[in-house]
């Protein structure tokens, strides 16, 4: 019903099938395009694993931004100022119209987003781990704005060179509005930190509780995430988890610093010698428990996205409805 | 006049404010993600219209658009009950057909108040209705598609009507010392402002089947005094939840 769809599975004639069974000249020819940096587009042939790994990701991220907007939006109401509260919003409004692009882009490949609203619904498909933490306090919207929309700017700059036409155009538009994001996000921490004792005191527990998250906001390292160079070759992966991470910890962490506040790892330092950031073991069996379902928010999260769907069944009924009369808006 | 004049603004800035929080209740919460975004986009410029009002009053050396917003008590509040009103089970019934009525009356009163003889809030309320043009086209249109659609849509949209009604009715309530704001040309009796409401609505609701007409005066004697200042008894859960972070440290700059 959202106008998407550019192909039904039924009409794509190598749908299911697996690497070995593709067309190996067209797949040449698609690996050629891919290296020579065009972009494919939604009726341009692609085997069938390229299309099933950008349906994955595209939709974890869409599902990431509609999910990642409860905990920042139950804010909204107690924000405690115009500038504030405007700027919270504006933001969380940013979000859901992120999901809005993503799910559309995903929809050119072939899956609705009825059915990518059911995955989610139903736990088969992901969202970011990050939004199964609780937006306990103020500051907590402070550092989710500035710090996690960083993480999420980084991602998403690099999955910007990838190699997928409508995905690559929604992700150049939402790095824009990140980095607004991000900016009100760090004036927020910036009147916090330079603000009273509670403030301040406000600011550094919600960095203590963020910062695990936060580093495993990237995902697993490199040791235990399986990324076929196949992936690499596609342009649908374009930078490790360990690189990522490394970068946003190259980034921020001095700003962090010099904000006086203490990130909650004792050993955290840049090597010398290799330029690498050293850090503790973020607790990958958290991560992996987290993503399996067992976080803090995950039930919250999923049965406000149930009633939702619930609850406003009948309003997309009536849409569908043959009965329903064109209304010619007035502008 | 300076009194007059608030309370005029008040009532004005206080419908906007309340209402902007109702429907950001609605992100991550709509019937259709395009639903969230409209409503948080309606929701953010009714706020800030809010914000724009209140300035007006700063620049004559009155309290700040903060102060009004966060820092005052409930009884200081000048709101219509209809906004008030919780978005109880997430009917988006009731919250289309509030923003319905809401902005048709919007449209009414930004109309008459660009004539206003207080130029300052003429100047405003032509910048305003540029945003309030698409308020209006959107809750016409949503209306005018539901009530065209299910059965269920349309008992749905029906009982959100009758519930809501007579507190619209009252969004023209005569204001305290309304009869020295007419003298001064500051703006139109509510009274008129009603009449010219309902024949922007009349037709829209007359077209889905829907009758128009005076609520019984049992029904409205209750709900009447919000333009003086008497709450309903959703605000204070609402207003307590606004003022919590500000309040918690109220020195502090945010």
């Amino acid at each position: 019903m959202y106008g998407n769809l550019v192909l039904r599975p039924d009409e794509i004639p190598n749908w299911g099938k697996k690497i070995e069974e593709e067309d190996p000249e067209k797949l040449a020819e698609f690996e050629a395009r891919i290296a020579r940096g065009e972009k494919i587009e939604p009726w341009d042939w692609m085997p069938f694993e390229y299309r099933r790994q950008l349906i994955r990701m595209i939709e974890q991220h869409a599902h990431s931004e509609i999910i990642g907007a409860l905990p920042e939006g139950t804010w909204i109401t107690r924000a405690p100022n115009f500038r504030r509260k405007l700027a919270l919003m504006a933001k969380v409004q940013d979000e859901v119209g992120h999901a809005q692009l993503l799910y559309s882009a995903a929809e050119t490949l072939g899956k609705s987003r009825e059915a990518m609203i059911n995955d989610l619904l139903s736990g088969k498909s992901k969202y970011s781990n990050i939004f199964n933490y609780p937006a306990k306090t103020w500051a907590d919207t402070a550092i989710i704005a500035w710090l996690v929309d960083a993480g999420a700017i980084i991602n998403q700059t690099t999955n910007s060179k990838g190699s997928y036409g409508p995905y690559v155009r929604a992700l150049e538009r939402i790095c824009w509005e990140e980095s607004f994001h991000l900016k009100y996000g760090y004036d927020s921490v910036v009147y916090l930190a330079t603000g009273t004792p509670k403030q301040r005191a406000m600011l550094q527990d919600a960095l203590n509780r963020w910062w695990r998250p936060i580093m495993h906001f990237f995902g697993p390292p490199d040791t235990q995430s399986v990324h076929t160079e196949k992936l690499v070759r596609w342009k649908v992966k374009l930078a490790t988890n360990d690189e990522m991470r490394q970068q946003f910890l190259d980034m921020y962490v001095p700003k962090i610093w010099e904000l006086g506040l203490t990130i909650p790892d004792p050993i955290l330092h840049k090597d010398p010698e290799t330029g690498r950031w050293v850090y503790s073991d973020p607790n990958w069996e958290e991560f992996w428990q987290v993503i399996n379902g067992k976080g803090p928010c995950n039930a919250e999260r999923l049965a406000v996205r149930r009633f939702a769907e619930a609850n406003g069944r009948w309003v997309r009924e009536a849409l569908k409805s043959p009965q329903a009369r064109y209304v010619m808006p007035l502008a | 006049m300076l009194e007059t004049l608030e309370i005029l603004l008040l009532s004005l800035a206080d419908d906007d404010l309340i209402l902007g929080h109702r429907h950001a209740e609605w992100i991550g919460l709509g019937p259709i993600l395009e639903e969230d975004i409209a409503f948080a986009s309606i929701g953010q410029d009714e706020i800030g219209h809010a914000q724009a009002y209140y300035q007006l009053l700063t620049d004559l050396g009155l309290p700040t658009p903060d102060e009004y917003a966060f820092k005052r008590p409930a009884e200081r509040f000048r709101c219509a009950h209809l906004v008030e009103l919780p978005n109880t089970d997430y009917d988006y019934a009731q919250a289309l057909m509030r923003h319905f009525l809401y902005d048709a009356a919007e449209q009414v009163r930004l109309q008459a108040l660009r004539q206003s003889r207080y130029e300052p809030l003429a100047g405003l309320a032509e910048r305003l209705l540029r945003e309030e043009k698409y308020h209006w086209l959107h809750a016409r249109t949503w209306v005018e598609k539901l009530g065209h659609s299910t059965e269920e849509a349309y008992l749905r949209l029906k009982s959100a009507y009758h519930l809501l009604w007579p507190y619209a009715w009252l969004l023209f309530e005569e204001l305290p010392q309304e009869a020295a704001m007419v003298e001064a040309g500051w703006l139109p009796p509510n009274a008129e402002l009603r009449s010219r409401w309902l024949e922007l609505i009349t037709p829209i609701l007359a077209g889905i089947g829907f009758e128009v007409g005076p609520p019984a005066s049992e029904v409205l004697l209750p709900l009447q005094g919000a333009r003086h200042g008497l709450r309903s008894p959703h605000f204070e859960a609402l207003l307590a939840e606004m003022t919590e972070v500000s309040a918690s440290e109220p020195e502090a700059e945010w």
